[in-house]
C-alpha cells in the first residue's frame, strides 16, 4: 500500500491541481468562517452567470485561509481581519506577495438573550465582561444571574476583531485576554444557538449572522455617549464603534478569471448580495 | 451470621437482578429514543428533492446529494485500501504466525492503531498524505487515513471469524495434497467469509460515520459539483451535518434533522446487514 | 505446473507475512511522524510554558495542562457512566435475560455503537445541553458533563460487546459448580462469573476509556471548550477544553511550520501516548491473568 501512495505521489505532483493560480477555471476559495455564507452565495449567483467557472468555498477561519494561501493552495483568501506582520514575514519568505482588498464591511453585535433587561452598554463595560472583572447581570442593571461569555474560536478572524478592539479598546500595548472561562465556540451559529435559549448568556458575531429572535446591545463609544445599534446606515456614517473591513487576500495582483471574479464581487450585482445577507456593502 | 445472609440473600438477589434490568434498559431506552427522535424530526425533510438534488440557497434548500454521494466514494476507497490488506494480515495471523515475541508485538501493534483518537489520525493524514506526499486536500488522502484507522477492525474481526474455523478442515486438505495456500483460499478462507465480511461491513461503518480524520485531509464545505478525481475534495455526511449545524445562519431545523437521518441510515443499514450476514452464517454453520 | 504453483504460492505467501507486518509498521510510522512534526516545540517552545495554565495560542500562550485536565475530567466523567453501566448491561444480557432478548438487545446495543459522534454532538447542543442547563440550574450546559454523558453513551457499546463476550466464555461449569454448592445466581454472578471473566472485562473498560479520550466531534461540540484547568469536583459541570476538540478546532488555522502548528502536532502525540499507555497497560492485565488462570487450571 505504501508502495502504491508512492507512485501516487509521483503523478500527484505533476497532476495540474485544481488550486493552482494558474488554473482558469477552477477558482479555490477559503478562510473567514464570517464570510462563507455570502461567500457561497457570490460562488452561487457568478457560476450562474459564468457557467464555465466553478468555485469551491469552505470556512475554516480567517487564519485557515490566510495560511492556505501562504502555502500556496487557495486563489482568494477571504479574512475578518488584517493580514499579521508575521504572516506577511511568512508569506514574503515563501515568495508570496499577499495583496488586500476589502470587498464588504461588517458590523459586530453583541448579542444578549431576547428575556434579558439589559439593553445598553459601554465598549469598556463589554471588554471588563469578557475580561472577567464583571461576572454577574446584577452588576449592569440586570437579574442576579452569572454572566456566561461566549466567544468565537482563537483561528477566527472575528475574534482577533474583537480581542484588539473592545478588549483592548484598540490599546496595541494592552495585553489583557479574555477570562479562560469564556466559551470558545467553533462557528457563529453555535453562539447564535446558545445565546438564543440560555439567558445567562452574552455573545457576539456578525450583522449578518444575528436572527431575530435574539437581542442586540445598542453599544456607547464612551459613557456617556450615544447608545448606538448596528445597521448599515450607523456603520457608514462610523457611529457604531465595532465595524470592520472585511478582506480577500490574493498572491500579488489577481489575472484571468480571478481578476473577474474579484471585480463582479465588487459590482453592485455582488453588493446587493451582501446587502440582503445583513453585512455592509462597499460603496 | 450465616443464616442472617441464607435468609436474605433471595431478597438481595431479587433486589440485584432487578437493579440490573433497570441498569439495562436505561441503557438500551436512549438508544432507541435518539434513533426514533431523529426519524421522527427528520422524517419530514425526507424527498426524492432530498436525496438526489444539490443544495442551494447557501444550503439552506435544495438536496445533500453531493454529501451522499461524498461519503460513499470515501467508503469504496477506504475499502480499497484498507480490506485486502487487512485481511491478508489476519491470514498471516490465523494461518501463519508463530506464537512467538514478534507476532505479540503485532498484536500489540493493532489494539494500539484501535486506540489511536480519530483526530490524531487526522493530524497523521495530513501532515503524511496531504503536505508530505502532496496529495493535497482529497478523497485520497482521506480514504488513505480512514483506511489506516478501520485496519485493527477489519484486521481482529477477520482473525477471528478464521480462526472459528475447525483445525480440521485444514488438516483434511492438507492430508489431501492441497498446498497451505489452497488450503486457505479454497476452504478457510470460503468458511470464514461470512464473518469476515461482518467485520468488513462494521469497519466501514465506522469509517463513513467519522468526522475527524476528514476534516483537514479531504472535507469540504461546498462544492458546485462532483468530485471527478481521486485528488479532488468533496462533501461528505458527516462534515456537512456538522457544517450545517454549526456554520450556517437561519439554516431550516428540518434540513439538519433530514441530513442526520441520512447519514443514520447509512450508518444503521450497514450496520444491519451486517448482523443479517452474521446470524445467517451462524445458522448455516455445519460445525 | 508444479513449479508455477510453488512460486505464486511463493510470492502470496510472502505478501501475506508483509501484511501481517503492516500493523508495526503503520504504528511507527505514525509515532515518527508525530514525533517529527512535534520536536520542534521543545526547542522553540520553554517547558515551563508548556507547562502553564494558559493557552492562548495566537499570543504565544501554549500551556497545555488546562488541555489534559480537561480531557481527564471528560473521559473520567465518561468512565464513570459506562463502567456501571457498561457491565451492568452485559451482566443483564449474558446472565439474567431470556434468550429471546439477548438476540435482540445485542444488536441494538451494537447499534449504538455506530451511531457517528457528529449526530450525538449534534443532538447534545439541541436538545441535552439546554436539558441540562435547566435540569441542573448550570449557568449553561455546555459543560464537561455533557461531554462525558454523550461520551459514556459512545462507549458503553465497547464496554458492553467485549464484557458480554468475555462473560459468555466463562465456562459452564463454573456455574453450575457454584449452584450446586448452593449459591443463588446473584450470588455466582458476582462472585465466580465475574472474578473468572476478570481480564475481559478489564479489557471491556479500558478500550471503552480508550474510545471516550479519543472522542473528537462530540466533545468540541458540547464541552464549550473553554482552556479553564479543571480542578475541582465542580470542573465537571463548567466548560472545559479538551486536547482532541484543540487539535481539531486549530489544526485548520495553523501556517505549516509555525510554533502553533508544532504545538498541535505535540498535543498530538501526548495523546497517542497516553492511548499506548491505556492500551500497554491492558494487555499487560490480560497477559497475567491470563498466566495466573492456567497456573491455576493446569
Amino acid at each position: 500500500m505504501l508502495l502504491c501512495s508512492l507512485l501516487l505521489a509521483s503523478c500527484a505532483s505533476n497532476t495540474a491541481r485544481a488550486s493552482s493560480p494558474a488554473s482558469t477555471t477552477y477558482i479555490e476559495n477559503k478562510g473567514s468562517d464570517t464570510m462563507v455564507n455570502f461567500a457561497l452565495a457570490w460562488a452561487e449567483r457568478y457560476q450562474a452567470l459564468r457557467p464555465d467557472v466553478r468555485i469551491s468555498v469552505t470556512g475554516g477561519g480567517s487564519g485557515t485561509g490566510i495560511a492556505a494561501l501562504l502555502n500556496g493552495t487557495v486563489d482568494l483568501a477571504n479574512a475578518s481581519r488584517r493580514i499579521k506582520d508575521e504572516e506577511i514575514a511568512t508569506a514574503q519568505a515563501k515568495g508570496i506577495q499577499p495583496l488586500e482588498h476589502v470587498i464588504a464591511r461588517d458590523a459586530i453585535a453583541v448579542i444578549v438573550n431576547a428575556n434579558n433587561p439589559v439593553s445598553e452598554l459601554t465598549l469598556q463595560q463589554i471588554a471588563d465582561i469578557y475580561s472577567g472583572k464583571i461576572t454577574n447581570w446584577k452588576e449592569l442593571g440586570g437579574e442576579d444571574r452569572p454572566i456566561v461569555k461566549l466567544s468565537r474560536e482563537t483561528n477566527s478572524g472575528t475574534h482577533v476583531y474583537f480581542l484588539e478592539t473592545v478588549l483592548r479598546l484598540g490599546r496595541s500595548d494592552d495585553k489583557t485576554l479574555f477570562a479562560t472561562n469564556t466559551l470558545l465556540l467553533p462557528s457563529s451559529e453555535g453562539i447564535v444557538a446558545e445565546v438564543r435559549h440560555n439567558p445567562n448568556a452574552i455573545g457576539y458575531d456578525g450583522l449578518g449572522y444575528v436572527p431575530h429572535d435574539v437581542k442586540m446591545i445598542a453599544i456607547a463609544k464612551e459613557a456617556g455617549g450615544e447608545y448606538v445599534l448596528p445597521s448599515i446606515e450607523t456603520v457608514n456614517d462610523k457611529r457604531y464603534p465595532i465595524a470592520r473591513d472585511l478582506y480577500i487576500y490574493t498572491n500579488g495582483e489577481p489575472t484571468g478569471i480571478v481578476k473577474e471574479y474579484l471585480d463582479w464581487i465588487l459590482s453592485a450585482e455582488a453588493q446587493e448580495i451582501v446587502a440582503k445577507l445583513g453585512f455592509v456593502p462597499v460603496e | 451470621m450465616t443464616r442472617f445472609f441464607a435468609r436474605n440473600r433471595h431478597t438481595v438477589q431479587r433486589l440485584g437482578f432487578t437493579l440490573i434490568t433497570l441498569v439495562a434498559v436505561m441503557t438500551v431506552i436512549p438508544i432507541v429514543g435518539v434513533i426514533i427522535f431523529i426519524v421522527y424530526q427528520g422524517g419530514p425533510a425526507i424527498s426524492t428533492e432530498f436525496i438526489t438534488g444539490f443544495p442551494y440557497d447557501g444550503m439552506r434548500s435544495g438536496g445533500i446529494l453531493p454529501a451522499i454521494i461524498g461519503t460513499l466514494y470515501l467508503t469504496i476507497g477506504t475499502a480499497v485500501f484498507s480490506v485486502p490488506l487487512g485481511i491478508a494480515a489476519a491470514i498471516y495471523l490465523s494461518e501463519y504466525a508463530k506464537d512467538n515475541q514478534a507476532t505479540r508485538l503485532i498484536r500489540l501493534a493493532i489494539i494500539n492503531l484501535a486506540g489511536i483518537p480519530s483526530v490524531v489520525y487526522g493530524l497523521f493524514g495530513l501532515g503524511l498524505f496531504v503536505l508530505f506526499l502532496k496529495f493535497g486536500t482529497s478523497i485520497l488522502a482521506a480514504s488513505l487515513t480512514l483506511s489506516i484507522m478501520t485496519l485493527p477492525v477489519i484486521i481482529s474481526t477477520s482473525e477471528e471469524a478464521l480462526r472459528a474455523v475447525p483445525q480440521s478442515f485444514r488438516t483434511v486438505s492438507i492430508s489431501l495434497g492441497a498446498t497451505r495456500w489452497q488450503t486457505i483460499r479454497r476452504i478457510v478462507l470460503k468458511e470464514a467469509l461470512p464473518g469476515i465480511l461482518t467485520g468488513v461491513i462494521l469497519g466501514l461503518e465506522r469509517a463513513a460515520g467519522e468526522t475527524a480524520p476528514i476534516l483537514f485531509t479531504g472535507a469540504a464545505f461546498f462544492l458546485p459539483r462532483l468530485p471527478g478525481s481521486p485528488f479532488d475534495a468533496t462533501m461528505a455526511l458527516p462534515y456537512h451535518l456538522f457544517v450545517i449545524s454549526t456554520q450556517v445562519p437561519e439554516m431550516p431545523i428540518q434540513i439538519q434533522y433530514g441530513t442526520a437521518l441520512v447519514l443514520l441510515v447509512f450508518v444503521l443499514t450497514m450496520n444491519v446487514i451486517a448482523t443479517i450476514i452474521r446470524s445467517r452464517a451462524r445458522a448455516r454453520r455445519q460445525w | 505446473m508444479e513449479k508455477s504453483l510453488n512460486w505464486r504460492e511463493f510470492i502470496i505467501t510472502r505478501a501475506i507475512k508483509a501484511s501481517g507486518y503492516s500493523a508495526i509498521v503503520f504504528v511507527l510510522l505514525i509515532f515518527f511522524f508525530l514525533l517529527r512534526e512535534s520536536l520542534p516545540t521543545l526547542t522553540r517552545v520553554e517547558t515551563s510554558s508548556l507547562l502553564g495554565t494558559r493557552w492562548y495560542p495566537i499570543e504565544d500562550y501554549f500551556g497545555i495542562l488546562p488541555l489534559i485536565t480537561g480531557s481527564l475530567v471528560v473521559t473520567l466523567g465518561a468512565a464513570l457512566i459506562a463502567i456501571p453501566f457498561g457491565i451492568g448491561t452485559a451482566v443483564y444480557i449474558s446472565e439474567i435475560a431470556p434468550r429471546w432478548m439477548r438476540e435482540i438487545l445485542k444488536p441494538l446495543v451494537e447499534l449504538l455503537g455506530g451511531l457517528p459522534s457528529v449526530v450525538l454532538g449534534f443532538l447534545g447542543i439541541l436538545v441535552v445541553s439546554p436539558f441540562l442547563r435547566v435540569f441542573l440550574d448550570l449557568p449553561t450546559g455546555l459543560t464537561a458533563f455533557t461531554g462525558s454523558l454523550l461520551l459514556g453513551g459512545i462507549a458503553v457499546p465497547t464496554v458492553v460487546s467485549v464484557a458480554e463476550d468475555a462473560l459468555d466464555s466463562v465456562p459452564r461449569a463454573y456455574r453450575e459448580g457454584a449452584w450446586a454448592l448452593g449459591a443463588t445466581k446473584w450470588q455466582t454472578i458476582w462472585r465466580v462469573t465475574l472474578p473468572a471473566a476478570k481480564s475481559g472485562v478489564l479489557t471491556a473498560i479500558m478500550l471503552g476509556i480508550g474510545r471516550a479520550i479519543g472522542e473528537t466531534m462530540t466533545v468540541m461540540m458540547v464541552t464549550g471548550n473553554a482552556p479553564v484547568l479543571a480542578t475541582t469536583l465542580g470542573s465537571l459541570f463548567s466548560p472545559v477544553r479538551t486536547m482532541t476538540a484543540t487539535i481539531a478546532a486549530e489544526m485548520g488555522e495553523v501556517a505549516t511550520g509555525s510554533t502553533h502548528y508544532h504545538v498541535l502536532f505535540f498535543i498530538g502525540i501526548v495523546l497517542f501516548l497516553i492511548s499506548l499507555i491505556v492500551n500497554v497497560i491492558a494487555s499487560s492485565v490480560v497477559f497475567r491473568a491470563k498466566k495466573r488462570a492456567e497456573r491455576i487450571l493446569s
